[in-house]
């Protein structure tokens, strides 16, 4: 018998049954608890009365940035004004999805491509995002590219208003209806990067982003 | 092979060559200035000593190894059963690049964290950052599952989750399991009084506090960690301040009494404990023999009513005095003003 054998072994004797495998019934069981999906306790603000003002506290009190636009068509000119507040390059490197608005009109150079660890802006969406917490989430796809959210020093995030969930337990819901078994990555951001190693101060900054500002399209 | 740390707190542990002192703020014990010596050292770069600025160049420093690295290991703070997912939570972002941009990604992890259903991630992960540091979700979860599909651009190639056991079954239906419960947020060790006076590396492996001292002694030994259930005040805090309840102070007095039981404890401390146990199960003689010790004990008071030395166990006298008990036992006080008590309302 293998290590693993010895081990599921020994929990079942600890646990009193009887053999080495689990019996069809246990199987059962088990394939039956886990259909169930049951959800767990939930804080009382988990579902805000107004969900969009409980994501956007959530937001601030992480350190997200955020604002909200009309439109698509508003992306651009929001993002302008971002980066020239921090004094920040109109430039970025953006998923695939947002390479059709225009840049141009705004003044950015928008590079259709993943970011890399010398682009300085990241432009990403997300598949929903998460009121209770103030965070996004991404799922990895062969254009939603995860190191767009991580490698730069700012990282910016559509979030599409109609995909804003209460909870995460909403979020795995809509991850099992549209896309089935969760993908090789399912990456919830909530913030940028922040360590407390040294002498417990705060740094925001630590290996990922510096900046994460989210902009609503409404 | 070389191996580096992600975490910077363990980064700074690593290049100081120490073990951990706290399950989530590693490098809790060291100065900034301890620090700036060591990315000198490290880095050949100036003595820097303004945080944020030298959080900046370990960022830079360890920014390389995750870009160059042929394998990235993390450990997995739940082990998903419903889907085979493995996940990571930190604030940092570390352990984000390290299963993301390496060829090769390795995990270890305990045959404990495995739970059930995405669902119970969802529960779990609202006790584990509030408890840990007082936020209401850590700054970045990536769940893991499997490899690269066809057409990521990021991802690892290969994926290999090892699962260990290392002494957790051994815990399974005995009068420890609920230890099996802990999701290493470190909450009891930071309401200790005596993590807070002694400090992590006293406890003398990687699990510091009430949750280290149950199950350092599983892991290595209780004839190897005899201290570590006796390093408590039984205050109940941690136990308290656990958010998934275990009752960690009852933990420790059961590895008490295996102690007792398996003899490993000196023989003078084991005969004293038989003796009182002996005594407190017969409340005649216990009464008989408190009587005469609180009478011995207020006249070895003395004038003054401080005991200065007391025969046998003269460690506890050595630094102060003992105040002397006043010589009669509680219950012959209860008895005589339950008495009284009893006469007035006559």
């Amino acid at each position: 018998m293998g290590a693993r054998e010895n081990i599921l072994a020994r929990i079942r004797k600890a646990q009193g049954r009887p053999g080495v495998e689990p019996t069809e019934q246990e199987r059962a069981l088990v394939r039956e608890a886990v259909a169930r999906h049951e959800v767990g306790p939930q804080p009382p603000f988990a579902h805000a009365p107004d969900r969009l003002a409980q994501f956007r506290r959530e937001c601030e009190r992480l350190g997200t940035t955020h604002a909200t636009v009309a439109s698509d068509g508003g992306i651009p000119a929001e993002i302008a004004r971002y980066l020239d507040e921090g004094g920040l390059e109109r430039r970025l490197a953006g998923w695939h999805e947002f390479a059709g608005l225009d840049w141009d009109g705004a003044g950015i150079a928008f590079d259709d491509r993943p970011a890399t660890s010398q682009d300085r802006t990241g432009l990403t969406g997300c598949f929903c995002a998460i009121a209770e917490t103030g965070t996004t989430l991404l799922l990895s796809a062969p254009e939603s590219p995860k190191l767009t959210a991580l490698l730069p020093e700012t990282h910016l995030c559509i979030v599409r208003a109609a995909r804003l969930l209460d909870t995460m337990e909403d979020a795995f819901a809509l991850l099992r209806r549209e896309v089935g078994e969760p993908p090789r990555s399912v990456f919830f951001v909530s913030g940028p990067s922040r360590t407390a190693d040294i002498e417990q101060t705060i740094v925001i900054g630590a290996h990922g982003p510096y900046r994460v500002h989210v902009v609503i399209v409404a | 092979m070389q191996v580096v740390e992600t975490d910077l707190g363990e980064y700074i542990l690593q290049l100081a060559h120490e073990p951990p002192s706290h399950i989530v703020a590693p490098a809790v014990h060291k100065s900034k200035e301890q620090v700036a010596d060591l990315f000198v050292a490290a880095h050949g770069k100036p003595r820097l000593t303004d945080i944020p600025a030298m959080t900046r160049e370990a960022r830079e420093a360890l920014r390389e190894h995750f870009l160059t690295a042929d394998m990235g290991v993390s450990g997995s703070n739940f082990v998903i059963a419903e889907t085979g997912t493995t996940l990571t939570v930190t604030n940092e972002g570390n352990a984000d690049m390290v299963t993301t941009l390496p060829r090769i990604h390795c995990v270890i992890t305990g045959v404990e964290k495995v739970i059930g259903t995405l669902e119970d991630f969802a529960t779990l992960i609202r006790l584990l950052p509030r408890s840990a540091i007082g936020q209401t979700i850590a700054n970045y979860l990536t769940l893991t599952t499997g490899v690269k599909m066809p057409g990521d651009v990021d991802g690892p190639e290969q994926m290999h989750i090892v699962l260990v056991d290392a002494g957790r079954t051994k815990l399974v239906g005995s009068d420890l399991q609920e230890m099996l419960r802990c999701i290493r947020c470190g909450a009891c060790m930071n309401h200790c009084p005596v993590y807070q006076n002694v400090g992590g590396h006293a406890y003398g492996w990687v699990y510091p506090g009430p949750m280290g001292s149950i199950l350092t002694p599983v892991y290595v030994g209780l004839e190897n960690a005899g201290d570590l259930p006796n390093a408590a005040t039984f205050c109940g805090e941690c136990a308290v301040a656990c958010p998934v309840k275990i009752p960690l102070p009852d933990l420790m007095r059961k590895l008490r009494e295996q102690q007792f039981d398996r003899k490993l404890r000196p023989w003078a401390e084991r005969m004293a404990i038989a003796a009182w146990g002996f005594a407190v199960t017969r409340p005649g003689l216990y009464a008989l023999l408190s009587g005469a010790g609180a009478r011995i004990a207020k006249w070895m008071g003395g004038r003054d009513g401080l005991i200065h030395s007391l025969p046998g166990i003269d460690g506890w006298t050595k630094g102060r005095d003992m105040p002397a008990p006043e010589g009669k036992t509680f219950r012959e006080l209860y008895r005589r003003r339950r008495d009284s008590a009893a006469d007035g309302a006559r």
